[in-house]
């Protein structure tokens, strides 16, 4: 393999994984921001989605697009109940609690996950259109990884005009840049915090079942990543769409560099760069929450 | 303010007597050593996580710096020992000093770097370090063993004299020693003080910068000491069980140190005591026959705990038994519930 084939692969697969790491996180860095809530379990969400589409497509033989939209809908409305029942409970606690009740979380989804799908990793069934390879000129490229990259790009293109040109994208970066007056002036907070928890979760379900091609969908899921999905939100900086999207593109590029370049290290250098620049920009990219 | 000041000092100079019932985990482990000689070296292990629960204890009870990564100082204390007990230094204190030693160095680094940061980026670091140091150990799997882990780590006898036996009574005794000396300090450190300003600090931070006291400075030396006793603990298992598996950086282990403290009761000294023991007993009677029905359990209980018994089993039992803490202890931590310090005037 020469240099520039060796680069275009540490690009395109990187990016594929960057965007399903996107659809993921940026569910977590949006209500992080928002309800200022350190909830470890989104990855739970996540493997939630995947699972879900795994029997939706393979015990009812729904079509993709259906099953995938299905399971991101029932996990927003499971979240919606997780949120109002347990989250909102802690909103106020101190962050501590926070960790321990997603921590919580994180067991019994992994156990219950376990229990009903075992402990191998199941990998989803890609429809028929979307596998095999396809010539762009420079080489031949997965069909389903293209897919995956014009996915991330039309979410985050939908987010940001969502959140910058839209009501209630208004009403999220007001609550986001100050709560107190957010409320003052009528804005409804309890019923955001629900809806942005749900498309939070929802986007973290349909990341996981897209993704489930490249992050193996296992009960150890939630624990496994966790680490990745918060590099990618205190890297981008809590609150936004875009400070997440320049993060996973980092991460994304990077984790497939170090794992085609010097695959022997693992994840070292990324967790070392981590350090470097969380040093130097403790608050990531861009960080719309500011500081109290 | 005079007769405020007046019991402050009293509450402090009345948490330093020892009460009666402090000998409780003494006891314990007496009765330990009589009535249950088979179960020797589980108890050891049940020590080395009271102690690593204690460390642990400092920092997320008492200092309320919220971390997950603390299992980076148990590994290098683990490693640390074992490495120097294969490498020929079988003695087994100076090799417990020489973990604590790296650990604490470890620690004043690492806590130079993260605890300048907070919230989100600070339990992502803390996850990073941890991680960090697995992927290094696994990397120099030449050194370290890798995944088949750290083997042969034998042990000199303890003053040349009482040797490592098969039944692991010396083991026993030298874990309990240790902890004895552990606790002593721990106990003395967290009454003191230096103690009292680390849960200022928690409480509200704000207000502890405002009355003089240098919040990053004290956090940071809490951090190392605390560092420096999970690496006493590390290396006491990795003496004790004569093992190190990269286990000792992962996830799991992070979580189980987490569930021990929370269950048994945070900022509370004791809470390490308490939890470890219901933990690994229930573990070691649940895990084996069912270990996917007793995470979910786990998971429940954390649960549980964050929304009913904030205090852990310690918490409940204070309730039960109407133990108020004294008036003065309500004083001096009842005052900073606001995270803001905003109600300032009011008090006045």
């Amino acid at each position: 393999m020469n240099v520039s084939e060796t680069l275009i692969s540490i690009l395109f697969t990187g990016t594929a994984y960057a965007m399903v790491l996107y659809i993921i996180s940026v569910g977590l860095s949006i209500t992080m921001g928002l309800l200022g809530i350190a909830n470890l379990a989104h990855g739970a969400f996540a493997m939630a989605g995947g699972y879900l589409l795994i029997t939706l497509l393979n015990r009812l033989t729904l079509p993709f697009g259906l099953a995938l939209v299905l399971s991101a809908v029932i996990v927003a409305g499971f979240s919606v109940v997780l949120e109002r029942l347990l989250y909102a409970r802690v909103y106020k606690a101190g962050e501590f609690d926070q960790v321990l009740l997603s921590v919580g979380l994180i067991f019994v989804a992994s156990a219950i996950a376990q229990y009903v799908y075992g402990p191998i990793p199941k990998t989803v069934a890609v429809p028929l259109s979307l596998t095999g390879n396809i010539d762009l000129g420079l080489r031949t490229f997965p069909v389903y990884r293209i897919f995956l990259v014009a996915t991330g790009v039309a979410i985050f293109v939908m987010l940001l005009i969502v959140i910058e040109r839209t009501n209630i994208g208004m009403r999220i970066r007001a609550t986001v840049d100050n709560r107190a007056m957010a409320e003052a002036i009528g804005i409804n907070t309890k019923t955001l915090f629900s809806v942005v928890f749900a498309v939070g979760s929802a986007l973290a379900a349909i990341g996981g079942g897209l993704g489930g091609d490249m992050i193996a969908i296992t009960p150890g899921y939630p624990l496994e990543n966790l680490a990745y999905f918060l590099i990618v939100v205190s890297i981008g900086g809590l609150g936004t769409v875009s400070g997440p999207f320049l993060a996973a593109l980092l991460l994304g590029i990077g984790d497939s560099a170090c794992k085609i370049l010097v695959p022997q290290f693992g994840a070292f250098f990324i967790y070392l760069s981590l350090f470097g620049f969380l040093l130097l920009r403790p608050g990531g990219l861009l960080n719309r929450v500011q500081e109290q | 303010m005079d007769s405020r000041k007046g019991q402050a000092a009293s509450f402090i100079v009345d948490s330093h007597s020892f009460k009666v019932w402090e000998l409780t985990p003494w006891l314990a482990l007496a009765a330990t050593w009589f009535m249950l000689p088979t179960y020797l070296p589980f108890a050891s292990q049940i020590i080395v996580m009271i102690l690593f629960a204690l460390s642990y204890d400092i920092v997320v009870g008492y200092a309320g710096i919220v971390i997950l990564g603390h299992t980076a100082f148990f590994g290098v204390g683990a490693y640390t020992a074992g490495l120097l007990a294969v490498g020929g230094w079988r003695e087994p204190i100076t090799g417990l000093i020489c973990a604590g030693f790296a650990a604490a160095a470890v620690g004043l680094v690492a806590g130079a770097v993260i605890l300048r940061t907070r919230g989100l980026t600070l339990l992502m670091l803390g996850l990073a370090l941890t991680l960090l140091f697995g992927e290094l150990a696994n990397r120099f799997a030449g050194v370290t063993g890798g995944h088949d882990g750290l083997q042969g780590v034998e042990i000199s006898p303890i003053f040349g004299r009482f040797e490592f036996d098969m039944f692991g009574r010396t083991a026993f005794l030298y874990s309990a020693a240790i902890l004895f000396l552990a606790w002593i300090c721990v106990r003395t450190l967290v009454n003191s003080p230096f103690g009292r300003s680390l849960v200022g600090i928690r409480l509200n931070p704000v207000r502890m910068q405002a009355i003089g006291v240098p919040v990053w400075q004290r956090k940071l030396i809490a951090f190392t000491i605390s560092a420096a006793l999970a690496g006493v603990a590390g290396g006491l298992s990795a003496q004790v069980t004569q093992f190190v598996s990269l286990s000792v950086f992962g996830l799991d282990m992070a979580g189980a140190v987490l569930i021990v403290l929370v269950v048994g009761g945070r900022g509370r000294l004791y809470g390490a005591f308490v939890g470890a023991t219901a933990y690994m007993v229930v573990q070691d009677v649940l895990a084996k026959d069912d270990p996917v029905f007793w995470l979910f359990w786990v998971g429940l209980i954390l649960i549980a705990v964050v929304l009913f018994a904030p205090g852990g089993l310690l918490g409940l039992i204070e309730k039960v038994a109407g133990l108020r803490r004294p008036k003065a202890a309500e004083l001096i931590e009842g005052q900073g519930q606001s995270p803001s310090g905003i109600e300032y005037r009011s008090q006045q």
